[in-house]
């Protein structure tokens, strides 16, 4: 599957470029399972470019790993989730050096998590290399509870925190790496619109 | 542009080259607080021109007291600097601007570099401050032609991250080893001469980082040129700029609006678009791209002169 393509929406909306080789340069690659396709795509361009990466996938199934594996990255580590991958991304950041690239590949809750990772450690967002691939799944932070529903793909959706039937909105938080969730209904309790499957 | 009304309380000798003022209000009022960077600009009066000069901030951003700016005496400039040399005593009014910053800290960073030559110091005096509240970590890097010379010493906390450059001294600063293996998510500042500034980017440019996470501020003062003339495209009106006086200066003067922030070619607030060039756009600004100097369709009036038949500004 392809870099997604998305419809064209408001400015804070991310897009995602896609991947494109820094030759040798030390590089922290985040990707799952759907986005390590885009790694070996990456790899595929330029070999040079695993000689000096650490790659971090995160819910990959056992080929997709023998598959990453078998480009030879300097380093090759694995975590079941985002939140079990947290603590290993923050410190792959703090020990990287000035120069080092990073490249996001796979559902926009990875890229949205990672990069706001990277942000809040001072890197800049145009530093940040993402390519959307898999799942168009948002993750969503509610503005009233404020807490986090991952993998949501419908519109509306309900928080899986305060229980409110939201609104998925374009509009993301870069600080958070989440999208944001608005009451649905707030002006007339019980008004749901249809559930809608959410499109790219 | 809102201005202030100050007091001269305290003019110092910094270095044969370099004076320290506070200004505070005449009431005892507290001034504006800012943030590391921001300068203010200082009206200097003299027989029926006004001169206006920017100067970065030195003091405590938190501080409402007073503010504080250090002038270096540029004898070749347009006589701004000499009369805050020459002219301005203890006891003096002197309007000034109020604060602005086109200078700021990313306080995103995970670490600041700070690199300042000459007097170049002046912005990162109220950035050091403004670090030591938020508890950031950072290094500064000045870099002065002799001890004599470098004004910012008297002015610098003794600290183990501040280091001090005397090329007198055979104490070169090696970019390069200033900005190899900096923590991923550092940001660095350049305040000096072209010269130093163009260097910190080439080689932060060569070691990978991000364009983002380099930031400058040239830090000068509109230059004298030879006399000329513009055309005011709206009255139809001939404004002459003297030798002294920069094309800002000269259009205030005869009471043309016309808007600015930096005074020093850097914020872009004073872009004006000509509407007739017949001769060649002196551009002095760090704002333009080489392509639009050479279009000639736009100008910074706060740096940049002119010489030529006939030049008509949309104003
Ligand atoms: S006033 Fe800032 S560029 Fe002219």
């Amino acid at each position: 599957m392809p870099n997604a393509e998305f419809s064209p929406s408001i400015d804070s909306r991310p897009t995602y470029a896609g991947l494109v080789s820094q030759g040798a340069a030390h590089g922290i690659m985040v990707a799952d399972d759907a986005g390590a396709e885009a790694l070996c795509d990456l790899a595929g361009s330029d070999a040079s470019v695993m000689d000096h990466a650490h790659v971090l996938l995160v819910g990959a199934a056992a080929g997709t790993v023998a598959r990453i594996e078998a480009l030879k990255p300097r380093a090759l580590h694995g975590a079941p989730d985002l939140d079990a991958a947290t603590p290993l991304i923050k410190r792959l950041l703090s020990e990287a050096r000035m120069g080092t690239h990073l490249y996001l590949a796979g559902s926009e809750g990875l890229m949205g998590l990672v990069s706001a990772l990277a942000t809040a450690e001072g890197l800049p967002l145009d530093a940040i290399q993402m390519e959307h691939r898999g799942s168009i799944a948002r993750r969503m932070q509610c503005v009233h509870c404020k807490g986090i529903t991952e993998d949501v793909t419908t519109d509306p959706f309900i928080c899986s925190h305060c229980g409110l039937t939201l609104f998925v909105r374009d509009h993301f938080s870069r600080r958070l790496g989440v999208f944001q969730g608005v009451c649905v209904d707030a002006e007339a309790p019980g008004e749901v619109p249809e559930t809608q499957e959410i499109r790219a | 542009m809102s201005k202030l009304a100050l007091k001269v309380t305290a003019v110092e000798t910094l270095s044969p080259l370099v004076k320290r003022f506070r200004f505070e209000s005449p009431t005892g009022a507290p001034l504006p607080v800012f943030s590391g960077g921001a300068h203010i600009t200082v009206e200097m009066p003299e027989g029926e021109i006004v001169r206006r000069n920017s100067y970065s901030l030195i003091s405590d951003p938190y501080d409402g007291s007073g503010y504080e700016i250090a002038v270096r005496r540029e004898d070749r400039g347009r006589g701004g600097s000499r009369h805050m040399h020459t002219k301005v005593r203890e006891g003096d009014e002197i309007t000034v601007s109020a604060p602005a910053n086109h200078f700021q800290l990313d306080l995103r960073a995970r670490k600041h570099v700070l690199i300042a030559g000459g007097i170049g110091i002046t912005p990162f005096l109220s950035q050091l401050k403004q670090l030591g509240m938020e508890q950031k970590p950072f290094e500064l890097h000045y870099a002065a032609r002799s001890r004599e010379e470098a004004a910012g010493l008297k002015l610098l906390p003794g600290a183990a991250h501040i280091h001090i450059h005397i090329s007198d001294e055979g104490a070169r600063m090696d970019l390069g080893a200033i900005l190899d293996g900096q923590p991923l998510g550092t940001h660095v500042y350049t305040c000096g001469p072209d010269g130093l500034i163009t260097a910190v980017a080439d080689q932060a440019a060569r070691l990978g980082w991000p364009k983002t996470s380099v930031h400058s501020e040239a830090f000068t003062a509109p230059p004298p040129g030879e006399p000329f003339e513009v055309v005011v495209k709206s009255s139809g009106k001939t404004v002459t700029v003297k030798a002294d006086q920069s094309l800002l200066e000269a259009l205030e003067a005869a009471k043309v609006e016309i808007d600015y922030s930096c005074r020093g070619g850097a914020c872009g607030r004073c872009e004006t678009h000509v509407t007739a060039c017949d001769g060649r756009i002196l551009h002095n600004d760090h704002w333009l791209s080489e392509a639009e100097r050479a279009e000639q369709k736009t100008i910074m009036p706060c740096m940049s002169r002119f010489k030529g038949a006939r030049l008509e500004l949309d104003l």
